[in-house]
């Protein structure tokens, strides 16, 4: 196990010693200490690497992250796991705005709550939420699946593509374009799957699934005389 | 962007240790905001007694016979406090609005920060950290306290420009975001008497506070109609006399964090400006909810 204190040694330091370790990586665990909400913590890495950060992280924690297993012991910032492409970012406690933003892939576990514009164009990501999620989230979601146990805000999917979104609770309102959808067994083994892996005990069968109508993405030739 | 910071005392033996807390927390937020940097402070009343909050750019100068020079004029004891380029006037409660207007004539290039009972606005332009070392701030005492620091975007920098804002007794706004109808509004506000005297939008949001207490409103009250009154984006943190309270937009783009403990309520627009704090770790954090209303009184 490395340590590294990130108050003493800083940011750059920390980034440029877990991008180092690429193919065969020989120190595949990271400890980083004192985070103090920095910015940016553990980003671009592409190796499979397990870091745990031991306290609350800032903004873009986990961005663009490739392989690796970034686990946060506090709260992270807006950004989290920014434009993932593949690998794990688990937050302890709660996330801020934009959460997983057009991440192409990997799966993000937020244990608390995250707040608005969750998967916020996402492309793949899959995101799973314990607690509940602010407004706008899904907006523009392209693919990937949004799992929230708890509630979700106003506007969720709101002219959402082709991602599936799966609720627990309530919803305060759905965006333009986003409808409920019936829940097939095939959705139900993936659902199954996903809060397995983010260490979830919901039941699959409490959730509704929401997706798009797929009214809005496509040109429509009887409204060219509306543009 | 912009820094904001925000600190409510509950526990009173804190107290002493306000402006210190206080600007720990502004430095932390140098980076959202260097152009600029103020707090405003809540201390202790003393009854009858009101004070102004003047700023210039000459203070030796100006600052050297204006307490004698008020207290002829109104024929009334004036004492003075001079920090730096501010200085606090203290004189009895009837003749606060005497005396802002006295100075406009005797010392016209000064600048009257705040008035109130017990408010002390300080600010300039400049790295927060230089700013607050220059005014010892962090020797400020008090019940509760604002703090911002500045990234200029729609007026100059200037200490004029800088935050917080008051345009009322014991009132002040800082600001995160901008708003987009602030020459409409400064228009209106203006035709109802409130005093607004920069180009500024924060200024105007404080100025629409301000106006809509003298209505009638509870802080809370108008706090609630700014949402649909101010286009555009912030997050707002306000203190009056014995309270703080905190409002984002419906978008809320704008960034908040709050935690509270036994102790104290605390605003930062990021974590990093509450990590000093005692007993964070086991405090309640979270992230104000849009278009709401969150206010703590003494």
């Amino acid at each position: 196990m490395q340590q590294y204190d990130l108050e003493a040694d800083g940011l750059r330091g920390l980034n440029a010693a877990l991008q180092a370790q690429t193919a065969g990586p020989e120190q595949t665990a990271w400890e980083v200490l004192n985070p103090r909400g920095s910015h940016a913590i553990a980003v671009g890495l592409n190796a499979p690497l397990e870091v745990t950060v031991r306290g609350p992280a800032g903004y873009y924690c986990g961005g663009m992250n490739q392989q690796a297993t970034v686990r946060v012991q506090g709260s992270a910032g807006p950004g989290v796991a920014e434009n993932m492409m593949s690998g794990r970012v688990i937050i302890e406690g709660d996330a801020s705005q934009y959460a997983g933003a057009t991440g192409h892939g990997g799966l993000l576990v937020i244990k608390g709550n995250a707040s608005s514009r969750c998967g916020i164009s996402m492309k793949g990501i899959d995101i799973v939420v314990h607690g509940n999620i602010g407004h706008m989230s899904a907006f523009m979601a392209q693919a990937g699946s949004l799992v929230v146990c708890g509630d979700a805000g106003d506007a969720l999917g709101d002219s959402i593509y082709e991602a599936r979104l799966f609720v627990r609770g309530s919803v305060k309102s759905l965006g333009t374009d986003c409808v409920e959808k019936e829940m097939r067994p095939e959705h139900l083994e993936i659902l199954a799957g996903l809060l397995e892996r983010a260490e979830s005990d919901a039941k699959p069968e409490e959730f509704r699934r929401y997706g798009s109508a797929r009214k809005l993405y496509n040109f429509d030739v009887d409204h060219a005389d509306e543009y | 962007m912009c820094g904001i910071v925000g600190l409510f005392l509950k526990d009173t033996s804190l107290q002493p240790e306000l402006g210190s807390m206080l600007t720990q927390m502004l430095v932390t937020m140098t980076d959202r905001g260097p152009d600029s940097a103020g707090i405003a402070i809540y201390g202790a009343e003393v009854p009858g007694q009101s004070r102004l909050t003047v700023q210039s750019d000459n203070a030796q100068h100006d600052f050297e016979t204006l307490a004698a020079d008020l207290s002829r004029a109104l024929g009334e004891p004036v004492t003075q406090r001079v920090n730096g380029s501010h200085a606090v006037l203290s004189l009895s409660r009837d003749k606060s609005a005497a005396a802002r207007e006295l100075i406009r004539t005797l010392r016209p290039d000064i600048r009257v920060m705040s008035d109130g009972d017990v408010i002390e606005i300080y600010k300039e332009t400049g790295l927060p950290e230089d700013v607050a070392t220059r005014l010892s701030l962090a020797r400020m005492g008090g019940t509760h306290g604002v703090g911002h620091t500045r990234m200029a975007t729609e007026s100059a920098v200037t200490t004029e420009g800088a935050h917080p804002f008051s345009t009322g007794s014991d009132q002040c706004l800082v600001h995160n975001g901008s708003l987009s109808n602030h020459n409409a509004l400064r228009r209106r506000l203006t035709r109802e008497g409130i005093r607004i005297e920069s180009m500024n939008d924060t200024e105007v949001g404080a100025g629409y506070l301000t106006w809509k207490m003298r209505e009638g409103a509870t802080l809370g009250e108008a706090l609630e109609s700014s949402l649909a009154d101010l286009d555009g984006f912030f997050t707002f943190v306000v203190g009056t006399k014995d309270g703080f309270g905190v409002v984002r937009d419906p978008i809320a783009c704008k960034p908040a964090v709050m935690a509270e403990t036994e102790q104290y309520v605390a605003f930062g627009s990021e974590y990093r400006a509450l990590v000093s704090l005692p007993g964070i770790e086991t405090a309640r954090v979270w992230e104000p909810e849009p278009a709401t209303v969150y206010f703590w009184k003494h």
